[in-house]
């Protein structure tokens, strides 16, 4: 399969195990976390083919051949991606274990819907929980990001 | 444990008949919970996710064929004029993420009775098309769903496609859970008008060993409508009537207790379901424009 723009091989997978599995423990990226390995969390977000999806809920084999993209795949070298700068900015991140996972599903909204509304946000998000509650500042990096991308448009 | 990988149907069918203990898998979305909680442990997964015959959907006449393995989001974005109820409640499942990998396919093959694509299936009089190595058929979808996660899906068959006709009139999908993303049904409902037939149709989920049609509310209400020429002189239906249409539906259902819900409870939500989106098709074939649970 193709992470992050990069070829790669992994050996011994067993056939049950997920994509997320193979993700952390064999391709050496723990950006995507592993929390309820049922897809209610959504830590574990990440694109495949470019649609976000639960990487707990495929199966390593039906992601040969496929492009997937994770959270480390979003910046450009040291380089972070406006949603990840926003969720700095907004102090969006606290104890930081479901931000991978927003960030992915907050970074497909903007892609699709450069200006969502409120009402948008929440559906888009709606399957990433926040242990520690911080929604409100969650909202506001993203409506930061989508601001900044506009901006950056404009710019151009 | 092995993973099967065919490339078409054909391929899949054979080792179908072959591997009596291999799951087929293509959205994963009920499958891996099972496998990342060692739940069971078959013996090989028959992935049908390279499957292109299972992929899309398309349109002959006023029939539309929805492939078994199209994901939700898709039936949403594309599906929602032509199919209103499937649609609607193809935006009821789960999360985004869940949407883009979750099918119909894998819902029919789960059978769970809390499947959110099933009345919508029942109201519109859907077929659902299998295959093996012994040949095509199509299972009318009342008589797809025979027990709690059974039904007529033989052990050698596959799910293919979906066939319904696109509606012709008012159509609704209402579910209850304990929030409004993210949940199983507590109980749900399709309700859909044939204004062909001068029929009412309406289908419960979640509240019974399978999702069922409700025939005495779907006589009771197509006669009232008969009776008072609503088609097309459009006397309203009275208060009373529709909640004559709700006690119905309640009493078609078979619920229970469980963690979800009691069965009380899902009586007394489904009768308000059916009074509401009746209330809701009503008034939108008068008045024409859509309204959305």
């Amino acid at each position: 399969m193709t992470v992050n723009g990069t070829e790669r091989v992994v050996d011994d997978v067993w056939a049950g195990e997920s994509l997320l599995y193979v993700l952390r423990e064999r391709a050496g990226l723990p950006g995507s976390k592993n929390a309820c390995e049922q897809g209610e969390c959504g830590s574990c977000t990440v694109y495949l083919d470019g649609a976000p999806v639960c990487a707990c809920l495929v199966a390593a084999g039906q992601a040969a051949g496929r492009q997937v993209r994770t959270v480390e795949g979003l910046c450009d070298g040291d380089a972070l991606d406006v949603v990840q700068q926003a969720f700095l900015a907004a102090g969006a991140v606290q104890c930081g274990f479901c931000t991978p996972g927003l960030i992915v599903a907050a970074h497909d909204l903007l892609a699709r819907n450069p200006a969502p509304d409120d009402a948008t946000i929440r559906e888009a998000l709606s399957g990433n929980l926040c242990r520690c509650t911080g929604y409100e500042k969650i909202l506001d990096a993203v409506r930061l990001a989508a601001a900044r991308r506009a901006g950056r448009e404009v710019a151009r | 444990m092995d993973f099967l990988r065919p490339r078409g149907l054909a391929e899949a069918l054979a080792i179908r008949a072959r591997r009596p203990d291999a799951v087929p898998i293509r959205g994963g979305t009920d499958l891996m919970v099972e496998l990342n909680f060692d739940r069971g442990r078959p013996g090989a997964l028959l992935d049908l996710g390279r499957l292109d015959e299972l992929d899309g959907w398309d349109r002959d006449g006023d029939t539309i064929r929805v492939g078994a393995g199209l994901p939700y989001q898709r039936i949403v974005a594309e599906l929602a004029t032509a199919l209103p109820a499937l649609a609607m409640a193809s935006r009821t499942v789960g999360s985004p993420q869940i949407r883009n990998r979750g099918t119909v396919g894998g819902n029919l093959g789960s059978a769970s009775p809390a499947g959110d694509a099933h009345p919508p299936l029942l109201v519109s009089d859907a077929s659902i098309e299998v295959a093996s190595v012994r040949g095509a058929r199509r299972i009318p979808a009342t008589e797809f769903y025979q027990g709690v996660k059974r039904s007529a899906l033989a052990a050698d068959e596959l799910i293919v496609a979906v066939h319904l006709p696109a509606a012709a009139g008012p159509q609704q999908f209402a579910k209850v859970g304990t929030r409004n993303a993210m949940v199983i049904a507590v109980c749900s409902l399709a309700l859909a008008l044939d204004p062909a037939t001068e029929r009412v149709r309406v289908a419960l989920g979640s509240a019974a060993p399978t999702p069922r049609r409700c025939a005495e509310a779907e006589r009771f209400l197509t006669a009232e409508l008969a009776d008072r020429r609503w088609w097309t002189v459009g006397t309203p239906v009275s208060e009373p009537v529709l909640r004559r249409f709700g006690a119905l539906v309640a009493a078609a259902a078979a619920p229970i207790d469980d963690v979800r819900g009691t069965a009380d409870y899902r009586r007394r939500a489904l009768a308000v379901l059916a009074r509401r989106t009746a209330t809701w098709s009503l008034r939108e074939y008068r008045q024409g424009g859509r309204t959305c649970a």
